[in-house]
């Protein structure tokens, strides 16, 4: 069967070069990077081999990345790192924007719980874009930073980071973006954006789970969230992911390499697959930024359906996407994304989002082309809400 | 190369890296992903949980994933902490920076803490814990071994203090799982630290054992992973991995402790045979059966080791910046300066064989033959 894997957001695989570069951690060269034997002092140079292969990727000094187990655990660093060590000196006043994945959204309110803070949720467009000027109005003299992630993983809109950032930079205060969609996606260049720190995931440049990196230009003071041992220059404890860091390195690398073909790529065959729903199904919401958007990224809602029925059904033509960003797929019935961009929640719930990868080929876009408009026909035609509103469309 | 540093690190077991390797490639599913290749991950997660769960005698629901032990240590200690707001919190001189680093964190944002002082052998006194308890203590953290000396606290007594007191008792089991049992129950712990890469799990995951009802608030934000107690997508392989080190464990644990104690304790003899002063460090008998920690009175260890880069073992005190710093934990046990530069810790491990013990002895005793040669 004809197969079209497009949930790359969700879980990607591992690149096989990838994968062939960190085998050999694994059970031949294991030693600690702490110990001072040739087989550990051996696995720190490699370590530090891959730490610039990352900031290679995002023009930044290797100096200036943290390896961590995660985007969540990196945007926990950024966030609660940066607000505990500098609140005393500036206050507690926080800026994200609405739209955030849940690990930015949710340390903002444990320190809002735990530590007073106060948090600024900044609305957005109706195409997910934060609007320069409201940021600016919204900071305050107690701001400790500001968070707003450069591409949606929901929506796929980019948003105008270097415009966002010369605000905060009059203002002397620090931003922070979650490049989790972005990196390995598009180029992503930490000077030309103007960002403090960015974060990174490993799945979405196809190195394994369980590694992330935070990028943090280097003055800035952080509050580690694992006190232990000295690894990452006292930044975050622990004995390192030593094959996990070779992937993310050899991933850094070949993203590198392959950029600017990689992004072209994708957004041929999403502009492919969007204008393609958009000609054979007239009645869908095209969802987030028309044009600032992720290369591989097409989101739409299909009122009067469900989005969880519509990706079983997909599943079954070997159609694989997604309602939403994965993590939250469970937790909630409407995505607040789309709340925030003004989608009514009985359409935000036939949400479909799909991302892509390098993988894809053209045949498989036709392949959804093919099966989408009479998965989403047939769900309609089970659904009395639809039913009573061509009704009425067809009385008016 | 001579590996006898097993409490360092350990490779990644065939059997482990067999288990896994499918979720590094093929099966690469979101478990948070409702369709087939989500499902299988959700369910690889599953049986990765109940498989460390029946190591250490818990149910599944009591495990939660982690990048490592000083992920557990820290989501524990600043967990407890955050929960109760304030309070008093109890450990020892002698426990890893992974704990130790956390507690002084805590006690830098207004808890106060109590550093229990340990005995020449590194044993910690119960009746000092029921001494340092007070109304106002939230938590009690100490390790089940030591990394250095292999020292096996008495957890069953302070858990029964801390349980009568009330008081949530944590253990950082990271060395103990895997060499000897640990059970949750006969220890009386209300959280414990697991981690992989000392018992043939990749580096870069662990688990935190939390008892039903012991509340903390979760280190990481996000999104409701782990029962919310952990936020981050799975590390699926990983996760696998720590599974299939766990159920190795299980069905290695009959012989291992004998098969490793007999390995360590033939070296001891060799070494002794050469050098009839030499001194343990740690306690004889309650001790992990893996752990050999010796100093060669009037010869420093790193001199040692360093003639012999074919033999990977620690050493006791390390050279920082030009500056030689002693193991805090031998100077916590009262060793003096000399014997603690004269410390060695060797740490056998499953695949380590007799042969290799032989021979590690061997050339400790050509090399100790070398240095007093050149003293002379």
């Amino acid at each position: 069967m004809q197969r079209a894997y497009m949930d790359h957001a969700a879980a990607t695989p591992v690149r096989p070069e990838v994968l062939e570069a960190m085998l050999p951690f694994f059970v031949e060269r294991f030693g600690n990077p702490s110990a001072v034997y040739d087989l550990g002092s051996e696995i720190k140079a490699v370590m530090e081999e891959q730490r610039g292969q990352v900031a290679r990727l995002i023009g930044a000094r290797s100096d200036e990345i943290i390896f961590t187990s995660s985007g969540a655990e990196a945007n926990n660093l950024a966030i609660k790192g940066l607000a505990l060590a500098t609140f005393l000196k500036r206050g507690k006043h926080l800026i994200v924007s609405a739209i955030e994945h849940h690990s930015v959204l949710n340390s903002a309110r444990f320190l809002e719980k735990f530590f007073d803070f106060e948090v600024t949720f900044l609305p957005v467009d109706r195409y997910g874009r934060v609007d320069p000027e409201r940021l600016k109005q919204a900071l305050t003299p107690a701001t400790v930073m500001v968070s707003i992630g450069h591409g949606s993983n929901e929506i796929g809109t980019v948003q105008a980071i270097p415009d966002l950032v010369a605000v905060c930079r009059a203002a002397g205060v620090p931003f922070h973006t979650d490049a989790v969609a972005t990196v390995g996606q598009a180029p992503v260049d930490v000077n030309e954006l103007g960002v403090d720190l960015l974060t990174i995931s490993g799945p979405a440049l196809g190195a394994p789970k369980g590694i992330g990196a935070l990028y943090f230009r280097n003055k800035l003071r952080l509050v580690p969230q694992l006190n232990g041992g000295i690894q990452e220059n006292g930044r975050r404890g622990g004995t390192e992911n030593i094959p996990g860091i070779v992937g993310l390195g050899r991933a850094a690398e070949l993203a590198w390499q392959e950029l600017d073909e990689k992004a072209v790529y994708l957004a041929k065959l999403r502009d492919l697959l969007i204008a393609g729903v958009r000609k054979n199904m007239p009645e869908v919401l095209f969802t987030g930024h028309p044009e600032k958007r992720l290369p591989g990224h097409a989101s739409f809602c299909f009122e009067g359906i469900e989005g969880e029925a519509l990706i079983f059904l997909l599943s079954s033509q070997g159609i694989y996407a997604n309602t939403g960003s994965a993590c939250a797929s469970k937790a909630l019935k409407t995505s607040p994304v789309l709340g925030a961009i003004g989608v009514k929640p009985e359409v935000a719930q036939g949400s479909l989002v799909f991302t892509l990868s390098r993988a894809n080929r053209e045949e498989e876009v036709h392949h959804v082309l093919k099966h989408l408009p009479p998965a989403v026909e047939k769900l309609r035609s089970f659904s009395p809400v639809w039913r009573k509103k061509m009704a009425a469309g067809a009385g008016a | 190369m001579i590996y006898l540093d097993y409490n360092a690190t350990t490779p990644v077991a065939p059997e482990v890296f067999g288990a896994m390797q499918p979720f590094l490639s093929g099966e690469f599913g979101n478990p948070s992903c409702d369709y087939p290749l989500g499902l299988k991950a959700r369910d690889a997660v599953q049986q990765a949980r109940r498989e460390v769960a029946a190591l250490l005698d818990c149910e599944p629901e009591a495990i939660v994933f982690t990048s490592g032990a000083t992920e557990a240590n820290n989501t524990v200690l600043k967990g407890v902490a955050q929960h109760h707001g304030r309070g008093h919190i109890i450990t020892c001189a002698t426990e890893h920076p992974a704990v130790l680093a956390p507690c002084r964190y805590l006690q830098s944002q207004g808890f106060s803490l109590t550093i229990l002082p340990v005995d020449g052998a590194g044993r910690v006194d119960p009746d000092e814990v029921r001494r340092a308890l007070t109304p106002d203590t939230i938590l009690i953290s100490f390790m089940h071994a030591n990394n250095e000396t292999g020292a096996l606290a008495p957890l069953r007594e302070i858990g029964a203090l801390a349980r009568g007191a009330g008081v949530a008792f944590h253990t950082d089991a990271a060395q103990s799982v895997g060499k000897i049992p640990v059970d949750v129950d006969e220890l009386w712990v209300d959280f414990l630290t697991v981690a992989g890469h000392k018992f043939y799990a990749p580096k870069g995951v662990g688990a935190l054992y939390v008892r039903g009802g012991a509340a903390f608030t979760p280190l990481f934000h996000g999104a409701a992973q782990e029962g919310g107690r952990r936020a981050g997508t799975e590390n699926v392989p990983y996760v696998v991995a720590l599974g299939a080190a766990c159920r190795l464990a299980r069905e290695r644990a009959p012989g291992a402790a004998a098969h490793l104690q007999g390995l360590r304790d033939r070296l001891h003899e060799l070494l002794l045979a050469e050098v009839p002063g030499l001194i343990l460090n740690g306690p004889e008998a309650e001790r992990l059966p893996n752990t050999l920690n010796v100093s060669f009175p009037g010869i420093s260890g790193g001199e040692l080791m360093a003639g012999l880069p074919e033999l990977a073992a620690s050493l006791g005190s390390a050279c920082h910046a030009g500056q030689e710093a002693v193991s805090p934990v031998l100077a916590a046990m009262g060793v003096p300066l000399g014997l603690a530069r004269g410390a060695v810790r060797f740490s056998v491990g499953y695949p380590t064989t007799v042969a290799e013990v032989d021979q590690a002895g061997a050339r400790l005793r050509e090399r100790l033959h070398t240095l007093r040669r050149d003293e002379r």
